[in-house]
């Protein structure tokens, strides 16, 4: 393993490690479920057993035997008092207990609260359902399912992107490839189980749960408890893994708050294992069709990629990766289409990287393909397929640094080492098997809002509504702040996950980091202007009449030339001892009301796609696999990303991110499906002894090269995602190197021992 | 989770006599039953699968010959409640047995083997994930209830022993390299103490899968007894699983070879992860034995081993890879130096 905290090059901040890392590490960061509360009542869910039909009756009496239960909320408990689920805002329109209606696997049927957690869930295992079964679907190749196309749908997938004549290029193409693909469902799992703690304070509601998106989530549970959204907190400090899974609202959250009210205390409910993976959210599983053609001499000319994408009965999500796909490489002519399958199964939602996993999966896939049928390098193919603009509005990049991305990671690698052919190169009884695939992530920005509180002794209190996902925002916030204003990362307090601060766009599309890193540099220079005019306007100090723009911060001084002040006396010559500092970020192509909006759960995200030019991130990834000849074990012995993201803000932070990324790639490629009972439309690997994700012993050597970029035109701060960027294209690179290990090309994920063998 | 009662024994005669109904019904569904190391137990009671009344936690018991590792010329005895890292770490049958020891090695996590115990490990049940969810249909968990595995999502399902009723691997490592040493098991129970092969320690599923075991439900395994001749020495575990650690096995061979130059003077093969029940391949040995040790014979004798086989619909690549895994065994194992 390389180091954890890299030597920042041109355009990087400085390695500091997490101001919030020892709270983590000794377990003292307080936990939405950890959080002390008095007189709780404890609620578990119970879930069907079915996946289609209607429940007929719910049997309670056993239930209700057990010492210590309070209550068995059913459909006949909520008496209007609960809006259902709004899609979008929440992750399913399925209401908690609205009706009788059973849409998919594990629905909520009923809610047991109890006096202790112990009495919950043994009540809950004594509710018994008589249901009135149907035949469900479960997806691909199942019967009774119902396919639409994504753009008659979904209104949030506005078109199936195109260029040029397809169907000529590809007719009239001298090598070309035709391929499926399919990526399988995939459930997030964070280490930290979900919950929800709501109680009441007067006619104020309170909610404790892990959430990538406070403001909206307030918005969305007033509306369903049909109450004014102010009287709705949400805090959510701390949160044990994300990836999407907290994006939206659940159905649960604000029926346990409406539980909380009827009873008049406050009501817990963590979700068991088993039972997020039907009540959560999830990657939907996606079939891919690639048409690709090309010249001899390597240059594409067609490219055509369909989707198809599991979602539910009730809801259009739709993942929709073909407007990233289809602006990758200069193709000539483009030709896409996505289609939902409409199954009895929950709705799915966004998973890390949700539209690139899995397109990007296929595309890069198919690249390899190509460069196979052409008896070319994959890399060499790439180069010569590299584009300035994008083929489908012509637009140019800001920057497009995926080459340079290629060869620094080659050189790191030793791709020169590796034989064309394949099946070539053997280590006793391992076939050694390397490939490489691009990364992309497009580079997103949000308004975002941040009150920064500057006292006389040179502390600063940040303060933001966003979310500490994990990517290490917390951190970033500080040690820009400290930057800003010239102080001790150490004088730098962060308040983060709690509706009552300064709204933030939700923690998703990798945003965080260009919107409140813009926010805080808003709100740092108008302090800066504030205490330097106060300085130059001073009668007789150090920089009196001077440019108040010549003034630096540094070490918690102002300084100009050899001349400096202390803070304090700055502070003195303003007559206060605080400065509290508003500041709102709006980027540019957003409403005048886009703030306003954010505060009412409402987000205008400019993407990446969006504007004169187009933004993404970008990276290149090489694996090696070694293979067993005989027992087919797929093993990963090394893996290089060299991933370009703008300014680059810690370079630890952003190297756990991408080594995170490149890791659940590997996981995305060799462990992970959820997978079905076909008769039923049921989950059966619902825990993580058969959800299998990688263990350390799985992992050997990651490097991360960060290759340095300044792209001003991305946006101001000239900063790109990069929680999103590392687990795209490494399944596709390792389905490479299984195929350059064994001449086997397994098109269908993950690449198993069975894949291989038999 | 069901409220149940615990007490914790001093004497082995005190846990024996706290199991006042034998009965009939195989110890895993008695309303009496002991604990040990409690990874299995603790798992599936809080899933529902196994819901004892009374716990008799079997731990205190300060007998030495419970915890004692004691090896001698031709044999080596292990008491129950030795935890498995304790023999996984042990240089004397690291070096008489390397097969007992990586069967450990590769098990579970060293945290789950610092609590596991030798006894309770042998009587681990199935990880069929059709059995740990109450909600489906499962004969071994609900007697005459069906099996959802059948038809339904069946990859690490065996291929080996199987019923009509019942296709649940049995998952342990372990006792994979005892029934390849024809190991014994010492039992005390109400009616005395008694000693039996291991090999006659569990029962195939056959219609009443939901007995797993000979045991009554107020006995007690108290040891193990492996005899070890000095070719044990030339022996090795292999396991295959979906990923490098923590994983049960997709396919595993334990295989020790007594070996004249080229030639095998005699061999013990059992294979796990594929077959209902600790698995023993005695007609794949009597095949190997006289002959050279070399590709084809060993891919003869995997054949053997597998000719009876009956995948279902997601587990026909268990059939190959577990010849595979098998033919990398012996090989491995035939080349070591001893």
């Amino acid at each position: 393993m390389n180091e954890a905290a890299p030597r920042p090059k041109e355009n990087m901040g400085e390695p500091l490690p997490r101001i919030d890392g020892r709270l983590k590490v000794t377990g003292q960061a307080p936990y939405p479920a950890d959080i002390p509360v008095n007189n709780l009542a404890h609620a578990v869910l119970v879930t069907s057993e079915i996946a289609r039909g209607r429940i007929t009756a719910l049997h309670l009496d056993k239930a209700r035997a057990v010492p210590g239960v309070i209550e068995i909320f059913t459909s006949e408990s909520l008496h209007g008092d609960l809006e259902k689920p709004k899609f979008g805002p929440a992750s399913t329109s399925i209401g908690p207990l609205h009706d009788t209606k059973i849409w998919h696997d594990g629905q909520i049927m009923a809610l047991v609260i109890a006096e202790t957690i112990e009495a919950a869930r043994e009540a809950a295992m004594r509710v018994t359902a008589d249901y009135d079964e149907e035949k469900p679907s479960t997806g691909f190749g199942s019967e009774g399912t119902e396919t639409v196309a994504a753009t008659e749908a979904s209104k949030q997938f506005k078109e199936d992107v195109k260029a040029g004549d397809f169907n000529a290029a590809f007719a009239s193409a001298p090598v070309t490839i035709d391929a499926e693909y399919l990526m399988p469902t995939h459930h997030h799992n964070p280490i930290e189980l979900f919950s929800t703690t709501a109680y009441w304070q007067g006619e104020d509601l309170v909610v404790h749960e892990p959430s990538q998106n406070v403001h909206g989530w307030k918005v969305e549970i007033a509306r369903q408890l049909k109450i004014e959204p102010d009287r709705v907190r949400v805090i959510s400090p701390y949160i044990g893994g994300a990836f999407g899974s907290k994006g939206p609202v659940t159905p649960r959250t604000a029926l346990v708050a409406l539980v909380a009210r009827r009873l008049g205390r406050p009501v817990r409910c963590v979700v068991t294992r088993p039972q997020a993976f039907t009540t959560q959210t999830y990657r939907a599983e996606t079939r891919h069709h690639i048409q690709m053609g090309a010249t001899q001499d390597g240059k594409i000319t067609a490219f055509r990629h369909e989707g198809w994408e599991v979602t539910s009965r009730p809801d259009p999500y739709v993942v929709g990766g073909t407007s990233t796909t289809g602006r990758m490489y200069d193709y000539g002519s483009v030709l896409t289409k996505v289609f939902l399958v409409k199954a009895d199964r929950p709705t799915p939602s966004y998973m890390r990287s949700p539209p690139e996993t899995p397109y990007v999966y296929a595309l890069e896939s198919a690249m390899d393909e190509m460069a196979v049928a052409l008896d070319m390098d994959p890399v060499e193919f790439r180069r010569i397929n590299d584009a300035t603009h994008e083929p489908i509005e012509g637009k140019p990049f800001s920057s497009r640094p995926l080459m340079e991305c290629y060869d620094e990671a080659a050189r790191e690698f030793g791709w020169s080492r590796r034989s064309l052919q394949p099946g070539s190169m053997r280590d006793g009884d391992w076939m050694i098997g390397m490939g490489c695939a691009t990364a992309i992530y497009p580079a997103n920005i949000a308004p975002c809002a941040v009150r920064i509180i500057l006292t006389d002794d040179g502390r600063a209190r940040v303060q933001t509504a966003s979310h500490e996902i994990g990517t290490g925002i917390r951190t970033v916030a500080a040690q820009l702040t400290a930057e800003q204003l010239g102080l001790d990362i150490g004088a730098i307090e962060v308040e983060m996950g709690d509706t009552r601060l300064p709204a933030a766009p939700v923690a998703g599309g990798s945003n965080t980091t260009a919107s409140v890193s813009s926010a805080i540099m808003k709100a740092c220079g108008e302090i800066r202007e504030k205490l330097a005019r106060a300085a130059v306007t001073a009668k007789d100090g150090p920089f009196s009449g001077q440019d108040p723009h010549s003034v630096v911060f540094r070490e918690g001084k102002l300084v100009a030339g050899n001349a400096s002040q202390e803070l304090k006396d700055i502070f003195e010559l303003l007559g206060s001892g605080v400065i509290e500092q508003y500041s709102e970020f709006r980027p540019e192509a957003t409403s005048p009301e886009a703030v306003s909006k954010l505060y009412k759960g409402k987000m205008e995200m400019v993407s990446g796609e969006k504007g004169e030019m187009v933004k993404y991130a970008f990276g290149a990834e090489f694996v090696e696999v070694h293979i067993h000849r005989r027992t087919r074990e797929i093993r990963v012995p090394r893996i290089v990303g060299a991933f370009a993201g703008g300014r680059i803000m810690n370079t630890r932070t952003a190297r756990s991110q991408l080594m995170g990324g490149m890791i659940w790639g590997i996981s995305s490629a060799l462990h992970e499906a959820t997978e079905f009972d076909h008769r039923s439309a049921r989950v059966v690997n619902r825990d993580l002894q058969d959800y299998l994700v990688p263990v350390n012993a799985d992992i050997q050597e990651v490097t991360v090269i960060l290759v340095p970029e300044v792209d001003k035109d991305a946006n101001p701060a000239g900063i790109k995602g990069l929680g999103e960027l590392g687990n795209v294209g490494t399944a596709a690179a390792i389905a490479s190197a299984v195929y350059h290990a064994t001449g086997q090309r397994i098109r269908q994920l993950p690449i198993r021992i069975d894949s291989l063998i038999g | 989770m069901l409220p149940f009662s615990y007490e914790r024994a001093e004497t082995l005669d005190d846990a024996r006599k706290a199991v006042s109904d034998g009965g009939e019904q195989p110890p895993t569904s008695a309303a009496v039953q002991f604990i040990a190391g409690g990874t299995n137990m603790s798992d599936y009671m809080r899933l529902g699968v196994n819901r004892p009344a009374h716990l008799v936690d079997i731990n205190p018991i300060p007998d030495s010959s419970l915890r004692t590792i004691a090896i001698t010329e031709s044999e080596v005895r292990l008491g129950a409640l030795v935890r498995m890292s304790e023999v996984e770490d042990h240089p004397g049958i690291n070096q008489r047995c390397p097969m007992l020891a990586e069967s450990l090695k590769l098990a579970a996590s060293r945290q789950i083997r610092n609590m596991a115990s030798l006894g309770g490990n042998i009587l681990q049940r199935t990880r069929c994930e059709y059995f740990r969810e109450t909600s489906w249909p499962c004969n071994k968990r609900d007697p005459g209830s069906g099996c959802a595995a059948m038809d339904g999502f069946n990859r690490q399902h065996a291929v080996l022993g199987t019923s009509d009723a019942c296709i649940a691997t049995y998952h342990g490592d372990f006792a994979q390299a005892l029934i390849a040493l024809d190991a014994s098991v010492e039992i005390l129970g109400q009616a005395g103490s008694r000693r039996m092969r291991f090999a006659e320690l569990h029962r195939l599923p056959g219609d009443r899968p939901e007995i797993e075991t000979v045991l009554r439900p107020d006995e007690i395994i108290v040891a193990i007894a492996v005899s070890l001749p000095a070719w044990a020495a030339r022996s090795g575990y292999l396991k295959i699983r979906d990923r490098q650690s923590y994983a049960f096995s997709l396919a595993s061979a334990a295989v020790a070879l007594d070996l004249s130059e080229e030639t095998v003077r005699d061999v013990r093969i059992a294979l796990g992860g594929v077959a209902t029940v600790p698995w023993r391949a005695t007609e794949a040995e009597e095949a190997l034995k006289g002959k050279a040790l070399t590709e084809e014979t060993a891919t003869k004798a995997a054949e053997i081993a597998f000719s009876g086989a009956k995948p279902r619909q997601h587990n026909a690549f268990k059939v190959e890879l577990g010849k595979q895994t098998l033919v990398r065994a012996l090989m491995d194992v035939g080349q070591m130096r001893i």
